[in-house]
């Protein structure tokens, strides 16, 4: 009787340390974000003294960092509503209707699963500034939203076929339109899809480095990852500030994640598994 | 009672049901070819919107790489000094790129041989019943959710020579004082450094798939194991394990596309450097395609890196998936 308390001592020691692991480099930007450079550089390790607030509000009370973290929260918004919106329109057609072509076409969907972004990138550049779309939002808002087709409309198309024909029969005999079924009846019921999808869609966007690097040179427009690298790149022996501002841009993310965090986990494991 | 003949013909999920459509159609009178074409017009204005974006900015992108991979081309105005297949002789007789192939080889070996079974030992360790495991599944995801330029930053501080937080802790022990300094400086110690980072960003995302996986492991078959006089490890080797096989092989997979397409982080830790040591496919043809302005070979790149992922998939799927999808993505109608 006595192993039982031993083993959850270990068990419990051994999953601090994995804890350690991940918070420790957390914890040491946060904690350096207090420090000037100078003193950061003289002890790593210790907590600041003293603490000084400098770093953190001289970055807070810049418009450069807002504009990121607005530019990045209107590019994410805008993507999700566009994936969203067209993904449910083509899985609603792949699941309810029976059409000729309907696998040829799934599949071509499905096979963008298996593209690498980075394949396309450079074409995709050329593309848009042919179009005229550098330094232009939706330069990046739709082909991120192009490339969050596949796994949107294979998990929506999913959830989509669990919901009973009958429902659908039924609604048409009382007179309601298929878009009507669509759009006032099924929508609404696949709200938690709907959430998880959307949710897949802003962080992957609000992440989202190579294509913002490249088609939003324009400070105007810069998101946040860009930001960060551009303010890394300006302030490179400014330890202290550079952490500041990347735990800054941290905050949102983690914030986000906790409270969307069933709806992401839910949605990566689903979408890894089904995809 | 009008039903639109698409409804009728709607996928159902098991073979008896199919079985009774079929036999329901049979019935019926054939839908005259107005109402099919009819039906064909409402699916396609549901699809039209998904499939103008994805031509659009997904397959004429691909495309175009393909037909581009074939010029000598700056990248301004139309390619027109046709080299043919010249770009990829000179990729596959370039040093730096048979380096990105073996790179790119190394991070996924010891992604298999070291991150997933870390992965899976994490996700083993909170299937069990504790106190505050949700907070720790929480914690160990929360990486996941971080931009890789954010985390490179990071990385890239902490691993500062002199003044980062790894030359502290390594300075005063006795084996691994030899790394102070030269973390990513140095190009026998790079690779795996970044491989460490990769590590810390990715470990919880394939833990969070295991944890589903042993979700789906009956408890009634460990039991069973139990009485029949198993031990944890072998309950673990011949029951959990097993009943896992799909996971695991959905989560290799993912790793193998991650590491064929590696870039942010990279580009972020150490653009590529010292000398070419941690470089990728896609650092290379970022640097070809928007450094030296050789846009015609580093297409000839981007062509390759679908085709290795393309193979890889086909091959995987062919072979390794196969059980768990029954063809999934090269048969579409199997995904469910």
């Amino acid at each position: 009787m006595t192993a039982r308390p031993a083993r959850s001592v270990s068990r419990h020691l051994l999953v601090w340390l994995i804890g350690a692991f991940i918070v420790v480099p957390l914890g040491y930007a946060v904690l350096s974000g207090f420090k000037s450079t100078a003193d950061l550089t003289r002890d790593p390790f210790g907590l600041p003294s003293p603490w000084r607030l400098s770093n953190y509000t001289g970055i807070l009370s810049s418009g450069a960092f807002w504009r990121q973290i607005a530019n990045s929260a209107g590019i994410a918004a805008a993507t999700a509503l566009v994936t969203v919106a067209v993904s449910a329109m083509a899985a609603f057609a792949f699941a309810r209707y029976a059409f000729r072509g309907r696998e040829f076409f799934f599949t071509l969907f499905a096979m963008g699963l298996m593209f690498p972004f980075a394949v396309a990138v450079l074409p995709l550049f050329i593309l848009l500034r042919a179009l005229g779309l550098l330094d232009n939002p939706l330069g990046v808002i739709l082909p991120q939203a192009a490339f969050g087709l596949p796994m949107t409309i294979v998990i929506l198309r999913q959830f989509f076929r669990t919901i009973p024909g009958e429902l659908e029969e039924a609604a048409v005999i009382d007179g309601c339109s298929r878009f009507g079924f669509f759009w006032r009846i099924l929508l609404p019921m696949a709200r938690p899809a709907l959430g998880t999808v959307s949710v897949l869609a802003i962080v992957t966007s609000w992440n989202n480095f190579f294509l913002p690097l490249l088609v939003l040179t324009d400070p105007k427009w810069q998101t946040i990852p860009v930001g960060v690298q551009q303010f890394q790149g300006q302030y490179s022996t400014n330890y202290a500030l550079v952490l500041a501002y990347i735990v800054l841009a941290m905050v949102p993310a983690l914030a986000f994640y906790s409270v969307a965090e069933r709806q992401l986990i839910g949605g990566l494991t689903a979408g890894a598994t089904k995809g | 009672m009008t039903l639109s003949p698409a409804t009728r013909d709607a996928p159902r999920d098991t073979a008896s049901e199919d079985a009774r459509s079929r036999r329901r159609r049979h019935r019926r009178p054939r839908t005259p070819l107005s109402r099919r074409l009819l039906g064909w017009l409402a699916a396609a204005w549901f699809l039209l919107p998904a499939l103008v974006v994805f031509v659009f900015f997904v397959l004429i992108p691909i495309a175009v790489a393909f037909y581009t991979s074939l010029f000598r081309w700056g990248g301004f105005g139309p390619p027109t000094d046709f080299a043919g297949l010249d770009n990829f002789t000179r990729l596959f007789a370039d040093p730096v790129f048979h380096g990105d192939l073996w790179r790119g080889l190394v991070l996924v070996v010891l992604s298999i041989v070291i991150q997933l079974p870390f992965a899976l030992g994490t996700a083993v360790l909170l299937n069990q019943r504790m106190r505050g495991r949700a907070i720790y599944r929480m914690i160990f995801f929360a990486p996941y959710v971080l931009s890789e330029v954010v985390t490179g930053v990071l990385f890239g501080m902490i691993f500062l020579p002199e003044h980062g937080l790894a030359d502290a802790l390594v300075r005063d022990l006795p084996v691994l004082d030899g790394l102070a300094g030269r973390w990513f400086s140095d190009q026998d110690t790079v690779l795996p450094t970044v491989f460490l980072v990769m590590t810390w960003k990715y470990f919880g995302f394939h833990m969070m798939l295991y944890l589903a996986g042993l979700q789906s492991v009956p408890s009634e078959v460990l039991e069973a194991a139990a009485i029949d006089g198993a031990g944890p490890w072998q309950r673990f080797r011949h029951v959990t394990l097993p009943l896992l096989g799909p996971t695991l092989r959905i989560s290799v997979f993912l790793s193998v596309i991650g590491a064929i397409q590696l870039f942010d982080l990279v580009w972020v830790l150490t653009a590529g450097g010292p000398t070419h040591s941690s470089e990728t496919m896609a650092i290379t043809m970022f640097q070809y395609g928007f450094k030296r302005y050789q846009v015609g070979y580093a297409s000839a790149i981007s062509v390759v890196m679908f085709a290795v992922s393309l193979v890889f998939s086909l091959a995987y799927q062919r072979f390794a998936l196969r059980r768990d999808l029954r063809g999934a993505i090269t048969a579409a109608g199997a995904v469910r």
